[in-house]
């Protein structure tokens, strides 16, 4: 299983990192013929309109439009979950819109416990850095964990987004459950 | 349960910031010709490097009011500089809400001896480093992010290039020192024993490092990288030059496909003038900015 990352910036690195602890191969994925061959793809957080800027000047925001509908998963964590949600600005690939630093500034970032619906038996440590917020979830969207009432995990069809970062705790569940979507 | 201001919180706010470039900016104008550019983050400041360097007089924290008008201008993350030991002025900072700050030796030192105890505070920060040692001491003080000084405010990258390879240098000497050696290393370096540990163990430092100081080309920027940065800050490289937003974006586009030959080529194409550089060896020791604070 070979799992592409969007390297354009941001934390990249680390979600390399939790797909090789989960025995996939990853690698960095900066231009669109590297999305090719890839069984799913990763869009990691970071700063959304560093990375908008560059997905359009290289042409990968049709590349990933056409890669999604091709049916091959998507996750997308904090900056990458703003980029998949619905707006025409972004790619509006999956049906709930975020707030971005909806929590406010650093002061504002915070880490707590939530419950993945997956796998309830154990909390989660969720790290929120100037995390958006999900304000709205259309009824396609499946809700997979909450903090504050709002939505923080969702799923919908091949596309899963975290507000939070899953990729620097070091918990591999989610990493491993989007591997599980892939086969 | 929830928890504010812990160490993962403020290094992995660095760790978003990785991959891309933070930009000085004196105005929210330039702020929002940054953020358009691809800027990952503003720093904001009265007078940008090249300007404390040819104004002279002491260098102090930024006007507030300034900060504020650049932190409501752009949804980025907004930075700011203290002077180094200037702990009221990093108060002052974090009620403000600035996103992290910049213990900088560009400012002018307000303690001679002492860095500010960094633990103390809720806001992450970023402070410079000339070798392992000194880079190790500002984590020891709380430290969440770390950069190379290089020479700020000469558009010359030789200082960078030296910090970072003396940094390097540094870590693969450690790595393959064996357990016993490493407490008179720490000595050696004057750097904390669980750091010097730490370090020697993962062959890396333990949180982000961008490279400052003097890069003022896409090709500057992707040489950084290639030697290892993490991301670049550009001080006066960008609004000292004839052409701001094109510079910006181009040393946006380097910084990703640093390893990229020829799309490098391609964004550095007609730039217009890079900033006036400064030869090193024609500073006194006394305009060093690096030499502060160590």
């Amino acid at each position: 299983m070979k799992i592409g990352v969007l390297a354009l910036q941001g934390a990249f690195r680390e979600h390399i990192v939790m797909f090789k602890r989960c025995g996939a191969l990853a690698t960095e994925i900066r231009l669109p013929e590297e999305l090719k061959d890839m069984d799913g793809l990763a869009i990691p957080g970071g700063e959304s309109s560093a990375i908008l800027r560059l997905m359009d000047l290289y042409g990968l925001r049709d590349a990933l439009l056409s890669y999604a509908a091709s049916g091959k998963p998507i996750l997308g964590t904090c900056a990458g979950a703003i980029l998949l949600s619905r707006s025409q600005n972004y790619l509006n690939l999956i049906d709930v819109r975020t707030v971005r630093n909806a929590y406010g500034r650093q002061i504002d970032s915070r880490e707590a416990v939530i419950e993945l619906s997956f796998s309830p038996d154990e909390p989660f440590r969720a790290v929120f850095i100037r995390a958006p917020v999900i304000d709205e979830a259309g009824k396609d969207v499946h809700v997979m964990a909450s903090y504050r009432d709002k939505p923080v995990l969702a799923r919908q069809n091949n596309i899963l987004v975290a507000t939070f970062h899953p990729e620097l705790t070091g918990d591999e569940r989610i990493h491993s459950y989007f591997l599980d979507m892939i086969s | 349960m929830e928890k504010f201001g812990t160490l993962p919180l403020k290094t992995g706010l660095a760790e978003m910031l990785k991959g891309g470039v933070i930009m000085d900016v004196t105005n929210p104008e330039q702020a929002k010709i940054a953020e358009d550019a691809g800027a990952v983050s503003v720093m904001a400041l009265e007078r940008v490097p090249a300007d404390i360097r040819a104004q002279g007089g002491v260098a102090r924290m930024t006007d507030p009011e300034i900060i504020e008008k650049i932190m409501e201008s752009v949804s980025i993350p907004v930075m700011a500089k203290v002077r180094i030991g200037h702990f009221v002025e990093a108060q002052i900072l974090e009620s403000m809400g600035v996103d992290y700050i910049d213990e900088s030796e560009v400012l002018t030192p307000a303690d001679e001896s002492y860095h500010i105890n960094k633990w103390n505070f809720k806001v992450p920060f970023v402070c410079g480093a000339v070798n392992l040692g000194e880079a190790l001491r500002r984590l020891g003080e709380g430290a969440a992010m770390l950069r190379t000084k290089g020479e700020a405010g000469t558009g010359n990258v030789v200082e960078a290039v030296r910090h970072m390879r003396t940094i390097n240098d540094e870590i693969a000497r450690l790595s393959v020192l064996p357990e016993e050696e490493l407490m008179t290393a720490a000595k050696n370096l004057g750097a904390p024993y669980e750091l010097v540990r730490l370090v020697a163990r993962d062959r890396k430092l333990p949180v982000v490092n961008f490279s400052a100081g003097g890069i003022a080309t896409p090709a500057d920027a992707a040489l950084m990288m290639q030697l290892g940065a993490d991301g670049v800050f550009v001080g006066s490289g960008i609004f000292k030059s004839k052409e701001p937003a094109r510079r910006a974006s181009a040393i946006v586009q380097a910084v990703t496909h640093y390893n990229n030959p020829d799309i490098l080529a391609k964004v550095s194409k007609s730039l217009g003038d890079a900033m006036p550089g400064l030869e090193i060896s024609s500073l006194g020791e006394k305009d060093l900015l690096q030499v502060r604070g160590n």
